[in-house]
């Protein structure tokens, strides 16, 4: 994939913090109106990449093109395309909602200051926080909190959105709304870069994966790549199971030994589920039912980053 | 939210002096601010208030400078609270302004949001020592005129009689009494660039305040041991009291040039330490 195609691209990405490499050997590509799911568990190396792709910490070793620019050099003309929540949301609490997005939106010298008022209010009318703009961001809530976070990343018209979270904090309704907003950004043309440490809230929306584990990315592609990378199973249901594991074992499988009238084994290479199916029925085998599953994400996602991965959601 | 919109060539780079007017803004928004305003503009009040009430007693020598004028006339309330301030309750004021600069948004996390807005990293330390600065003229802004407004109302307003033994109008007054307030903003703005140095080293801002305050102290306490006298002309606060010569006929500005010059070089000496500091700094707050 070309570079011009790629909306996040970076080379040998390393990050070291004293003598742990927190970060190693990034090769991430988000392709152009993608929405790419960054996973990964807690203290993987997420929010550091993160800050690296943003220019807000240098990186280590290698290199990082935002929309085709090199970062961090050509952050200042990058930048104020790309809107971000790093890291969960922060505002001055002394100001309101609106105060504070206008405060943030002073620091973009492409942000003209003729339409900052009703950019700001835009911005926060789309994430539903329109009836809160005047309280002071203290007595916001943790939730509104966050949805201001990601009203200050929509402020201006944006080609990038990392997305740092978006859905801590938030009840299932918001997670909803968040999936949703994410949605209409893909839609209206940008590219969305969100990361999480649950597959399950950001699963529905995304287009793309990478998936981060101890600094490394073990996984990257499009949903239906990695979903075709894993292991797909092949259940009998039949009476006759003490033949049905013979045939399988025949075709090379490895039958599980379950009790009850199901026979399940992992199809290996060169064996179809029709292949199955045929050798079944050519041994006189009654079959009630046959059915084919690939493994599901989740599990898949659990395999690549280990115990400790919270995908339950 | 169309693209076309976005393509580089259609975005216009602003004079992005928004960004100034809305750090000053912000910094007087702050209850903060107001509370240390309003404890520097006590120092004349309480003052004048006590010169008041022992008028008949002595009034002559010892004090700080102009306290015994005050009787005489109401306009020297000011800068006797000028002198007052000058040693403790600026210097105080101003570290914690200049000590909040950077830690400040660091705690908040603010910073990172300033930075990938783009705030750029040099622009926004400019425009946080022009806060700053904003910052030490307001302060000494408010004790002058809080000043004139208690002598005004306590004592009798009327020519002033100076050092030199001239006697100039209120017009002649308000002129020195401007050179005053420009020569206390300048005297701070050394110990303002320390402060936000120190403010780059830390994401605790009490920290920095704590660390300026006590730099203030310590280099007055340097000041006024003779022993080491080789390096007194070297201290951010050796000229912070030589305004008397603003009182003369014709006014002196030998010490004001001496100053300026040594608050420039402060300010070029950790100007650079900063930018060394923060340009490049990992941001993880």
């Amino acid at each position: 994939m070309s570079t011009a195609e790629l909306a996040i691209e970076t080379h040998g990405l390393s990050k070291t913090f004293g003598r742990q490499r927190v970060v190693d050997d990034l090769a991430l590509a988000v392709p152009r109106g993608s929405v790419f799911g960054f996973l990964g568990p807690n203290g993987s190396g997420k929010t550091t990449t993160i800050r690296m792709l943003l220019g807000l910490a240098s990186a280590g070793a290698g290199d990082i093109r935002l929309l085709g620019e090199p970062i961090p050099d050509a952050a200042a003309e990058v930048l104020p395309r790309v809107g971000a929540l790093v890291e969960g949301p922060a505002f001055y609490p002394f100001l309101s909602g609106r105060a504070n997005l206008a405060r943030l939106d002073t620091a973009d010298r492409y942000a003209p200051s003729k339409t900052r008022a009703a950019r700001v209010d835009a911005a926060l009318d789309r994430v539903g926080l329109g009836h809160a703009a005047d309280k002071k961001a203290h007595a916001y809530s943790l939730g509104m909190k966050q949805r201001l976070g990601l009203a200050n990343a929509l402020l201006a018209p944006r080609d990038l959105l990392v997305l740092d979270e978006p859905t801590n904090g938030l009840d299932p309704q918001g997670t909803r709304e968040v999936r949703a907003l994410i949605r209409s950004l893909a839609d209206d043309g940008a590219t969305v870069f969100v990361s999480s440490h649950l597959l399950a809230e950001i699963e529905q929306v995304c287009t793309h994966i990478g998936v981060m584990s101890t600094g490394r990315l073990v996984a990257q592609g499009s949903l239906d790549e990695l979903r075709a990378e894993g292991t797909v199973r092949v259940t009998v249901h039949t009476p006759d199971r003490d033949q049905a594991r013979g045939v399988l074992a025949a075709l090379g499988l490895a039958p599980d030994h379950s009790r009850d009238d199901t026979v399940t084994a992992e199809l290996v290479p060169g064996v179809l589920a029709e292949g199955v199916t045929e050798a079944l029925v050519l041994a006189g085998v009654r079959v009630r039912g046959l059915t084919v599953a690939g493994a599901s994400l989740e599990d898949r996602f659990v395999a690549l980053t280990g115990e400790g991965f919270d995908v339950a959601g | 939210m169309s693209r076309a919109e976005t393509t580089p060539g259609v975005r216009h780079r602003t004079s992005g002096l928004a960004l100034l007017g809305s750090e000053i803004t912000v910094l007087f928004r702050r209850r903060r601010t107001w509370a240390l305003l309003a404890a520097l503009a006590a120092v004349p009040v309480l003052i004048a208030i006590a010169v008041r009430l022992s008028s008949d007693s002595e009034t002559g020598n010892g004090g700080p400078a102009f306290l015994g004028d005050i009787t005489q006339n109401g306009l020297f309330v000011s800068l006797t609270a000028l002198a007052v301030s000058m040693p403790l309750f600026l210097p105080l004021t101003v570290g914690v302004v200049a000590g909040d600069t950077v830690a400040g948004e660091a705690n908040l996390g603010t910073l990172r949001y300033l930075l990938v807005a783009p705030a750029g990293r040099v622009r926004l330390l400019l425009v946080k020592f022009a806060g700053a600065a904003a910052f030490c003229l307001a302060a000494t802004l408010i004790v002058v005129v809080a000043g004139v407004a208690i002598g005004a109302a306590l004592f009798p307003i009327g020519p002033v009689t100076l050092l030199s033994g001239d006697v100039v109008g209120v017009g002649g007054f308000a002129l020195r009494a401007a050179l005053f307030v420009a020569y206390v903003t300048l005297s701070l703005l050394g110990l303002s660039a320390i402060g936000m140095f120190a403010s780059t080293l830390t994401t605790v801002p009490v920290g920095a305040m704590a660390a300026t305050i006590v730099i203030s102290a310590a280099s007055q306490i340097v000041g006024v041991i003779p022993q080491l006298e080789a390096i007194h002309p070297w201290l951010f606060s050796h000229y912070w009291l030589g305004f008397a010569d603003l009182m003369r006929n014709p006014i002196g500005f030998e010490s004001f040039a001496d100053n300026a010059v040594l608050q420039l070089g402060y300010i070029a000496v950790f100007g650079a330490l900063i930018y060394g500091r923060f340009s490049t700094k990992d941001i993880l707050s």
